[in-house]
């Protein structure tokens, strides 16, 4: 099972400042250990975010990504209290949806 | 009115975290940093590097370990099945972790020795949950994507004294006696290259590369061993405590590395935290 996001969602101006920190080692299937065996690939390869119940992205995402990275987005037209609610699915399947609400 | 919700993603928001993170127009906390740079090390690298970990701080995965810290602090574990909130006294009574890691190291009766935080919390770990000191020892520093428990406990333990000053009492005899073997121990020279931690870290203005190295005998300078610490290290993505630093500053001098959690980085630790009294500690935070 994989760890909680970290969601933070403000009201700056008239949009919302969204951004997350996620759990994931995003191994990009090009390193190898201590023993020479190549580290599989694996990483998120979608997300999505989801404000208000309306979908405001979707996006595809690769191994060229840091571990644990952190996206920012900027959502108009949100308000306070609107519910953020985020997801992400990975190579193997794995996925994880958390929420929070903006303030 | 009809609800106008629009997406502003820039591409580069999709492809690299840091690169994202580093291009945001964050303009106070660049702003910030540059000031503190200019005040301080006014060297070009130190500046671009104070500004990154600036607008990295906002989001820093630090918060991801101290969250599977807490998880484990609270849980009842190991072979007593005990948790460490109903057991552990860090200093500031059992279960109470606000201020405490401002204050360590310390003397504690109940073992009549000073130690330091993660030593502390290995010590729970044995006494009230019944983890075999051994095992705690095998792997205790982070790599790839192995993070020992030891870490992710330090850290939340660590987050508990956020933007609090830094006071490590100095009343206890042997609390006196730590701090003075530390202060030997950093200038002790030996090994095969005659070094001591005081060639490295003893003189304002030396750097390794681009490595600034710190003057840890100033106050200026003892603070980096307390800030930042525990620390997300960029190079590999991993966290890391103050015992993962002295381990890896004794390889550096090719001395012998210290056991796990030995008395000699408790002293170490004393001897430079006590150097940074009164300094605001702002919490895990962003290493190199
Ligand atoms: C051969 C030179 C060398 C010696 C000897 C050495 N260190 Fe270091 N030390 C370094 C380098 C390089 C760094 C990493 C600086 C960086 O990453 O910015 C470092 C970092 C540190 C830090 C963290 C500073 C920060 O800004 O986070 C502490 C604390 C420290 N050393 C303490 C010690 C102690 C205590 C000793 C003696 C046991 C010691 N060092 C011996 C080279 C040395």
């Amino acid at each position: 099972m994989a760890d909680p996001m970290k969601i933070r969602a403000q009201m700056k101006g008239d949009s919302a400042e969204i951004r997350v920190l996620m759990s994931h080692p995003m191994e990009t299937g090009q390193r190898k250990d201590n023993a020479g065996n190549v580290v599989p690939a694996h990483f998120i390869q979608s997300i999505t975010v989801d404000v208000g119940g309306k979908r405001v992205i979707q996006g595809q995402t690769g191994p060229a990504i840091s571990r644990n990275p952190v996206f920012g987005f900027k959502v108009k037209g949100a308000k306070a209290g609107d519910k953020v609610v985020i997801n992400w699915v990975d190579n193997k399947g794995d996925k994880r949806t958390d929420e929070a609400t903006i303030s | 009115m009809k609800k106008r919700i629009g997406a502003l993603v820039a591409a580069a928001a999709m492809s690299a975290s840091f690169a994202v993170l580093a291009q945001q127009p964050a303009k106070k906390p660049a702003a910030k940093a540059q000031a503190k740079a200019a005040q301080k090390a006014p060297d070009a690298t130190t500046a671009d590097f104070e500004k990154f970990r600036d607008v990295l701080e906002e989001d820093n995965p630090a918060e991801l370990f101290e969250a599977k810290g807490e998880e484990l602090w609270k849980a009842k574990r190991g072979p007593n099945n005990v948790s460490l909130a109903e057991s552990c006294d860090m200093g500031r009574g059992v279960g109470v972790l606000k201020g405490a890691y401002v204050q360590l190291p310390r003397y504690f009766a109940d073992v009549d020795a000073v130690m330091d935080a993660e030593r502390r919390i290995a010590h729970c770990m044995v006494k009230y949950q019944g983890f075999k000191a051994e095992d705690l020892a095998k792997k205790p520093f982070s790599s790839g994507n192995y993070t020992p428990e030891l870490v992710s406990l330090t850290t939340y333990v660590a987050g508990h004294s956020r933007k609090m000053k830094i006071a490590i009492p100095q009343k206890h005899p042997k609390e006196k006696e730590t701090y003075q073997i530390g202060k030997e121990i950093f200038a002790y020279r030996a090994g095969p290259w005659d070094f001591s931690c005081s060639t490295c870290h003893g003189e304002d203005g030396k750097r390794i590369r681009t490595q600034n190295l710190p003057n840890l005998s100033t106050p200026e300078g003892a603070i980096r061993a307390f800030q930042g610490w525990p620390g997300y290290r960029m190079t590999g993505g991993v966290m890391h405590t103050l015992q993962w630093r002295m381990n890896d500053c004794f390889r550096q001098q090719r001395f012998p590395e210290p056991n796990y959690v030995s008395p000699s980085i408790t002293a170490l630790l004393s001897y430079m935290g006590v150097n940074a009294n009164g300094q605001v500690y702002k919490g895990p935070g962003i290493k190199r």
